[in-house]
């Protein structure tokens, strides 16, 4: 198969799976046995206004019209990027919210990812090619605490280094004193604010990356163009990255992508613990005050977001590797 | 017919038995443990009140034994993540063993939809099914098998690929044997260390979905599991009153099953590999407290 047609199929197949999230966006409210929908309109008559109601009832399939016909007004709405109206607080549109929390969960969950995987392949490869305390202490050690749930670690460094040391600041992702302004006080607000969610985060993943590097290096360390590299004589910086680094990042680049599904969990649950203003937050809200809106534009956007960045790996690894270019 | 079914027996990988030793007093507290601690519902005690004598781990901010919380509560979260896995697992297995035997439009079809759901993460979706079930351990466990058994299948799929090729396999089509028979018979009792090392993955997988779920509040806030306790943890201040007891024991019970599933997976996997009659099977790749999920199709791999 050419490479073109490799990555033609990929993209379809994240074409169809971003249709099916749709779809299944549409079909879940009006598919759930009990009318869960008219309950929860029941609930909010009196406290929510008559624009939120018809907000609401337009959002959960509340209508006589034929599904066919909701079905197409649905998708019509989504491509102007119209998620709906929140009903907790309406009348904001839902694609307000998610496009004001996008860009904090995009730097905690971006920059943990990059040092997290940085991290953990220097020392995948490190304890591949040395071994000693880094394979037997400090990499299980790492795997040790990736069996913990990602928002337990951060309840546990929160209490630990937020109120008890009192080291980081407790809550939300920038200081309230200080206007928001692209000045240097307010960055460093930011960059304290985001420094222990983002460590709890690659705390918890690194020892998978670790794990992952280490394996993928064993297996290149052992074939004969590494022992001739040796025997050559070569420098062992030139044996590492240009014999071994090279080989064993391919893989790996390759679960980059697969994981990215799980860290971006994480983050969003890492987020509900430090309050910190992303959309693991926004979810967090919205499923406390069953804004149904909300929540499947949350889940939407999440999710499409994951699979563009699914793409982005195929095709960078399109470019990095020549072997599937060759194949 | 030259294929053999190895009597099921102890897993010999130290590693596997540790896990196991580990998993059964786990178990075992979780069964017998709350017939001594009593209702974990019931204030019993000030509330937020540190570990003493009379309450070994403290009380919730509700006034409620953490011991009895924990210990009850791990009856509901590993059933539930076993049977979930055990959905799973199931589930999987029948998609993948389907695709793989019947080839052709049916493996299309069926291929397509176990790596569509591959590529989908995990909790958004989830999320979203369980924000629309009511809350409560049947829709969890719904959840979790409705979002998990892709790998499975994806699995169990490349492995009956390769056995519908072996000679006893075409011998017993040969002889007649109808389709059913030939995959239940001759093609899936090779598969068992596989499922096996499946079943545990696929429980490790659900473990920290579930929790987390029940952690946004997705759960039924009245039941008493692990992810309920962190939830009323979250929500009554553990942090700010810095009562670290609400929250420590339940999320030590999380890693130290996930710790034994690990080991028992590794154990397993080393063991499938060995032992296995034919063909070395596909085993799950490392042990994360989440399997990684391959968003690559097959011809790729």
């Amino acid at each position: 198969m050419s490479a073109l047609a490799w990555l033609a199929r990929r993209l379809g197949l994240y074409a169809v799976a971003a249709w099916a999230a749709l779809t299944l966006g549409f079909a879940l409210p009006r598919m759930v046995p009990g009318d869960p929908a008219a309950a929860l309109l029941a609930r909010l008559q009196g406290k929510a206004g008559p624009e939120a109601i018809a907000a609401l009832r337009a959002a959960l399939g509340v209508s006589d019209a034929p599904l066919v016909e909701q079905y197409g007004a649905y998708l019509l709405a989504l491509t102007r990027g119209d998620l709906g109206v929140s009903v907790s607080r309406f009348p904001t549109p839902v694609a307000e919210l998610i496009g004001g929390a996008l860009g904090w969960t995009l730097l905690l969950a971006g920059v943990s990812v990059a040092i997290s995987f940085v991290l953990g392949s220097a020392l995948g490869l490190a304890a591949a090619w040395r071994g000693g305390v880094l394979d037997t202490v400090v990499g299980p050690a790492l795997t040790l605490l990736g069996a913990f749930p990602y928002f337990w670690l951060a309840m546990g460094a929160l209490h630990v280094f937020g109120f008890g040391l009192g080291w980081f600041p407790l809550r939300h992702a920038w200081d309230t004193s200080v206007a928001p302004a692209p000045t240097l006080e307010f960055g460093w607000g930011v960059v304290r604010h985001a420094a222990l969610p983002a460590l709890t985060l690659v705390g918890a993943s690194v020892g998978g990356w670790m794990l992952g590097m280490r394996t993928s290096a064993r297996s290149i360390l052992a074939t004969d163009q590494v022992l001739l590299a040796r025997a050559r004589g070569l420098p062992t910086a030139r044996v590492v990255s240009a014999y071994v680094l090279r080989n064993a990042v391919l893989p790996h680049l390759t679960g980059f992508g697969m994981a990215l599904g799980f860290v971006v969990s994480g983050a969003l649950l890492t987020e509900v613990v430090f309050s910190y203003p992303g959309e693991g937050w926004l979810l967090v809200q919205a499923v406390r005050a069953q804004d149904y809106p909300l929540l499947q534009g949350l889940v939407l956007a999440i999710t499409l977001a994951v699979l563009a960045a699914n793409a982005l790996v195929d095709v960078l690894t399109l470019l990095v590797d020549p072997r599937t270019r060759a194949a | 017919m030259t294929f053999h079914v190895e009597r099921p027996r102890w897993p010999r990988d130290p590693r596997a038995r540790l896990g196991l030793a580990l998993l059964g007093s786990i178990v075992l507290l979780a069964t017998f443990g709350p017939l001594f601690t009593g209702d974990p519902t019931a204030p019993v005690a000030p509330p937020l009140a540190p570990p003493s004598w009379a309450h070994l781990l403290g009380t919730t901010g509700q006034g409620q034994d953490v011991l009895a919380q924990t210990l009850a509560g791990a009856r509901v979260t590993l059933g539930v993540g076993f049977v979930a896995g055990l959905g799973a697992v199931l589930l999987g297995a029948t998609v993948g063993a389907v695709a793989g035997y019947a080839g052709g439009w049916v493996d299309d079809a069926l291929s397509l939809l176990t790596n569509v759901t591959l590529v989908l993460p995990g909790l958004p979706l989830a999320v979203l099914l369980a924000a629309w079930l009511p809350p409560g351990p049947v829709s969890l466990v719904a959840v979790l098998v409705s979002t998990g058994w892709a790998w499975n299948a994806r699995v169990v799929r490349a492995e009956v690929l390769q056995l519908r090729r072996r000679d006893w396999v075409a011998a017993a089509r040969l002889a007649g044997e109808p389709p059913l028979r030939v995959v239940l018979v001759e093609i899936l009792p090779n598969l068992r260390p596989l499922l096996a090392a499946a079943l545990v993955g696929a429980t490790i997988y659900n473990l920290g979905a579930q929790v987390g779920l029940e952690f946004l509040g997705l759960g039924d806030p009245g039941a008493v599991t692990w992810g309920t306790n962190l939830y009323w943890a979250a929500n009554d201040g553990a942090l700010l009153t810095r009562s670290w007891w609400t929250f420590v024991p339940t999320g030590a019970g999380v890693a130290a099953v996930g710790l034994a599933l690990a080991l028992l997976q590794a154990g397993l996997t080393a063991d499938a590999g060995s032992g296995a009659p034919v063909d070395t099977p596909v085993a799950r790749p490392a042990p994360r407290r989440l399997p990684a999920r391959d968003g690559r199709s097959q011809e790729t791999a």
